[in-house]
């Protein structure tokens, strides 16, 4: 019985970097596909927060254990270390406070699993740099204007590793998802591929 | 005039042949239990459900009620192919400990006397209700319930199943509720309290030997209770400010708006299928309620090391127990990391909108959350 993978590149890359059986917490988990996923492959034990009324009740629909609630406010709830994995795709960049939110989830999980747009693609350096616009990144179906956007922290790859840095955590490793899915793994540090990087997925610790 | 019960079979009854000990150390003795039970316990006896019903519910929460002639209270819910599919799952739902509907309590008889009990039977606590009800399951061979299920007092009670009894419940929903009675709460049900101890029929409470019950008390206690159980957009849009017939006013004090008419039918319904001593106890058992009194406060020790897996439901527009109290249920089981769900269900209807037949997004939450307990269970579809 088994369910297709998600549609979304960066979330058939999370399926293959989370190993079996674990503890897992998808933070933003939208309408629960990518925990559904894993449940039924990889057979974890999944848990969901997400914020959006109806799509925790998609998810729960799907009978996952899931809680509508805010990653900015609730993940200080839980205790240390009380998941192997934690998710957060696509979803750092629609917090208020990204960096606390990150270091909550290398508190809670052993491993994060990150994944973002990269606002240092070629493209969006060409549009400001050329049109003068503020770079749109696509994240949702429906392209949004700079002032509806629900994306109000994005960063570049390089802002990205530089936070890690900043705040203790190790890049375990890293991963480009091209605009067509194509994989290509990332270095460590920011390099002049990143230019050709639409979206990052990275697997960081904390000692 | 009386409640018409003394025609009604309540079978089948469970009697405790033991004293069930009360959180106020006082030993009750003769302890009996109405029940009903839906749908057939499965040969591993993993598949029962425990609806616990609310304040002024009962046991019959599927089919027709035998007292009001009206469909169950959960009739919805409740019955073949439906969420609590009663072809998978066996229902059981029981009259509370101090309720009126065949269960001891202050109308019935105080085997020590052979009198009503009235205000001689003891005040108990929601863990008390709780605890005869644990000997129910025993009685009906149930190690552990499947699920246990309730809304407002019923999810108090489902809490309290869970906090105490873990190991005796795989999976507790509590709907519309809170782990403590909030000070406004209690303050609403001491004004029906007093409403019902300020009519002249109440006679302390011995108004069953003179064949008389404190119905305008026990009304009026009703309307109040009821404008808690509604939201301001429910009223507004059922009565607004509406007149019957001519809609002009009469110039008169006596009950003239839709809504004034409305609550006056509320009150006076419910005087016909519930006792005042049985309200009187019963909300003082919600009132007692606080999960985390016997930590001192500390609602997160009382989910330590709970191994129930938990879907925590709220209701928008329920400002009796509105959603900040089940957050806090909900931060409490995330401190141990606990298997928690949680939704705060869009829906007009106030509190009571758990019991509205049209609130389907509570029904699809409920069962999908149903069918992952079940194949984490291993209940057969």
């Amino acid at each position: 019985m088994s369910k297709p993978l998600p549609r979304r590149a960066d979330l058939r890359l999370i399926v293959q970097l989370v190993p079996p059986g674990g503890r897992v917490l998808d933070v933003g988990c939208g309408d629960g596909t990518l925990l559904q996923t894993l449940e039924t492959e990889k057979q974890v034990d999944g848990h969901g927060i997400e914020i959006r009324n109806h799509r925790v009740e998609a998810c729960m629909r799907k009978g996952l254990s899931v809680i509508q609630g805010d990653a900015d406010t609730d993940l200080p709830d839980f205790p240390d270390r009380s998941f192997d994995y934690i998710i957060l795709s696509q979803a750092l960049q629609n917090m208020h406070r990204p960096r606390e939110v990150l270091d909550q989830l290398l508190r809670i999980g052993q491993r994060a699993i990150v994944s973002f747009p990269n606002l240092g693609h070629w493209r969006a350096r060409l549009t400001l740099l050329c049109r003068g616009r503020m770079p749109i990144v696509e994240t949702s179906d429906t392209p949004r204007t700079w002032y509806d956007t629900p994306n109000i922290h994005l960063c570049t790859i390089r802002d990205f590793l530089l936070m890690c840095e900043t705040l203790g955590i190790i890049v375990e490793e890293g991963h480009a998802v091209g605009r067509d899915g194509s994989l290509r793994r990332l270095g460590k540090v920011a390099a002049w591929d990143t230019l050709w990087t639409h979206q990052a997925v990275y697997v960081l610790t904390r000692p | 005039m009386e409640i018409e019960t003394a025609s009604i079979d309540f079978a089948p009854i469970f009697a405790l042949d033991t004293k069930l000990k009360l959180q106020s150390q006082i030993e009750l003795a003769g302890a009996q239990c109405a029940y009903q039970t839906y749908g057939t316990l499965n040969a591993e006896r993993s598949n029962a459900i425990m609806v616990c019903h609310g304040l002024t519910g009962d046991q019959y929460v599927s089919g027709t009620n035998p007292l009001t002639g009206r469909a169950g209270w959960w009739n919805h819910l409740v019955g073949p192919g439906l969420v609590l599919d009663t072809d998978r799952y066996f229902v059981i739902c029981a009259n509370v400990l101090g309720g009126c509907l065949g269960t001891t309590g202050p109308s019935t008889i105080n085997p020590g006397t052979g009198q009503p009990w009235n205000m001689d039977f003891p005040v108990f606590t929601v863990a008390d209700m709780v605890d005869l009800q644990v000997h129910l399951i025993d009685a009906l061979g149930v190690d552990q319930l499947f699920a246990v299920i309730g809304a407002s007092m019923g999810g108090m009670m489902a809490l309290d199943w869970a906090a105490r009894h873990s190991e005796r419940v795989f999976a507790t929903i509590p709907v519309a509720a809170s782990w403590r009675h909030t000070a406004q709460n209690i303050a609403f049900h001491e004004v029906g309290r007093r409403a019902i101890a300020a009519d002249a029929n109440w006679h302390d409470g011995a108004y069953r030997e003179r064949g008389v019950i404190p119905e305008k008390g026990l009304a009026a206690a009703r309307m109040v209770a009821h404008i808690t159980y509604l939201s301001e957009t429910a009223f507004q849009e059922k009565f607004g400010r509406d007149l019957p017939r001519d809609s002009k006013l009469s110039f008169v004090l006596d009950p003239e708006f839709e809504v004034e008419r409305y609550l006056d039918h509320q009150g006076k319904t419910f005087v016909k299928r519930f006792d005042a001593a049985s309200y009187m106890y019963l909300t003082r058992a919600m009132d007692y309620f606080d999960l985390a009194a016997r930590h001192d406060g500390d609602l997160a020790a009382v989910f330590k090391g709970v191994g129930t897996r938990f879907l925590v439901i709220s209701f928008t527009s329920d400002w009796l127990f509105p959603t900040a109290e089940s957050r806090t249920v909900v931060r409490a089981l995330n401190a141990h990391a606990a298997d928690v769900s949680f939704i705060e269900i869009p829906a007009d209807y106030g509190h009571d909108s758990f019991l509205i037949e049209r609130a389907t997004d509570f029904h699809d939450v409920l069962e999908g959350f149903l069918d992952g307990s079940a194949r984490r269970r291993g209940l057969k579809p």
